[in-house]
């Protein structure tokens, strides 16, 4: 239990997604302008992730690993995270679609989402189990969500500041980034800390 | 005839390097550029990786772009693309392993790298082949000059060295003591926001607009479906109409119509 919560924390905090591991920047300077859409996107995030690792991790030790295919990996996950989103999507438009309304308009915007590919790899990298992969899919998509929560929230501030022309739109947006990337090293050593 | 058609694969190639520059121009491919190019030696490998893959992906996909159902072609061109990633992977698994140990994950992410698809969907899936080759060495060419030109900044100014080299007075103990910051995450994104203030002012003084915050993905742009590809860059503006469009955008993917040329940025291409 102790490592599971370890595993969740620091991907949140520690190694979030976006601040430290540059994975998901597209998004995260594309629809953190405004909270809601900002809200939306993590939300189909986190629920891409954790279903595609529910289907990467046995795809990859039941059928590519006992066949000695591990360099087919990269091919079959995007595969498999493309069919999947699509799958998502009809099934939600067909079964669930208050949750179609919400999440529907994002969904096809994250097939090509680093961040989903990212974890889906990591996970096998750093040879999790079945259990730790998913904790750690749902914490690195609870870090993304965290992080473009705060940033929408340091934006909406930006766009009100009388930046120089230059400057404007994206260059101070990333070096307010780099701001709310600083503050997130405040977490390192945390996680040892926190429970031991 | 002849010469009329090199000049136009040189503006192929050059456009890439400056006007259209993909990192410092159109914004495509951010999540590599800010992760790896904390110096100069993985900015290089990384940009060869890339100009790599978008030169055989740009080729088979402009040999096979009249094969291809428009209604499959963006799983079709993932799988073409995922392809060549495959072979640069294993590939530098066997020539530069440690090089390809610092790149890390970087390597097999090169598949969803938005410069890569945005290519072959709006240039090689319309274009002959050598035009093709031409754009992709030449967006090569530009994404490895920006990547070199960061990981010069960040590892001179965070390390003190440059291509592995010390540079007297810049290292601990010399006249100015390197700046840990510069190689870590937010140096990154700080040098990449000052490089992009920087290349939207050189623009200015050549008369080009100023890149503003509606064209984040600017070059996507002029194809909405490719900007969508990229995970929400159409986002960029607020409201209703954004989700009007993302929504107009999607029903594009599935193949309803062939994306037409929308008005803003189109002029960019």
């Amino acid at each position: 239990m102790k490592e599971m919560l370890i595993i969740l924390f620091s991907a949140i905090l520690v190694d979030n997604f976006v601040l430290s591991k540059f994975l998901g920047i597209c998004p995260f300077l594309g629809v953190s302008k405004n909270l809601k859409t900002a809200m939306g996107m993590s939300m189909a995030v986190i629920f891409v992730m954790v279903l595609a690792t529910a289907i990467t991790w046995p795809v990859f030790y039941l059928l590519l690993a006992p066949y000695d295919l591990g360099y087919l990996q990269t091919v079959i996950f995007i595969l498999v995270i493309a069919a999947l989103v699509q799958l998502i999507e009809t099934f939600l438009k067909k079964a669930l679609p208050p949750l179609y309304q919400a999440l529907g308009i994002y969904l096809p915007l994250i097939t090509t989402n680093c961040a989903i590919l990212g974890v889906a790899i990591l996970n096998i990298d750093q040879a999790y189990g079945f259990g730790e992969s998913m904790i750690n899919s749902l914490g690195a998509g609870l870090g993304f969500m965290l992080a473009l929560f705060l940033f929408s929230g340091v934006r909406s501030k930006v766009d009100h500041a009388d930046v120089p022309r230059f400057f404007k739109g994206l260059p101070i947006t990333l070096v307010s980034a780099a701001l709310v990337s600083i503050a997130f090293f405040g977490f390192k050593g945390l996680i040892e800390n926190l429970f031991s | 005839m002849a010469a009329k058609k090199t000049v136009s694969l040189g503006k192929e190639i050059s456009k890439g390097l400056i006007l259209e520059n993909p990192v410092l121009r159109l914004i495509l491919g951010t999540c590599p550029t800010l992760a790896v190019t904390t110096s100069v030696k993985n900015g290089l490998g990384m940009g060869i990786a890339a100009t790599f893959v978008l030169l055989g992906s740009n080729l088979v996909i402009s040999l096979l772009r009249r094969v291809i159902p428009d209604k499959v072609r963006i799983p079709a061109f993932i799988t073409v693309i995922a392809g060549f990633v495959t072979i640069i992977q294993l590939l530098m698994e066997a020539l530069v392993p440690s090089l390809n140990e610092s790149l890390g994950i970087f390597i097999p992410l090169i598949t969803v790298n938005c410069i890569i698809l945005a290519r072959a969907e709006m240039f090689a899936s319309k274009h002959a082949v050598l035009p093709s080759l031409a754009d992709g060495l030449g967006m090569g060419a530009g994404y490895t000059a920006a990547l070199i030109l960061m990981g010069t900044i960040r590892e001179i100014i965070g390390n003190g060295t440059f291509f592995d080299l010390g540079i007297p007075g810049l290292q601990a103990g010399g006249y100015i003591e390197p700046m840990l910051i510069m190689i870590l995450p937010p140096g990154g994104f700080f040098v990449f926001g000052i490089l992009i203030a920087l290349a939207n002012k050189l623009s200015d003084k050549a008369g080009k607009e100023t890149q503003e915050d509606d064209t984040i993905c600017a070059g996507a742009i002029s194809d909405q479906t490719a900007c969508l590809l990229c995970g929400g860059c159409s986002f960029g503006r607020s409201g209703v109409q954004n989700q009007l469009q993302a929504d107009e955008g999607v029903r594009r993917m599935a193949g309803k119509a062939k994306p037409d040329k929308s008005g803003d940025g189109g002029d960019n291409a």
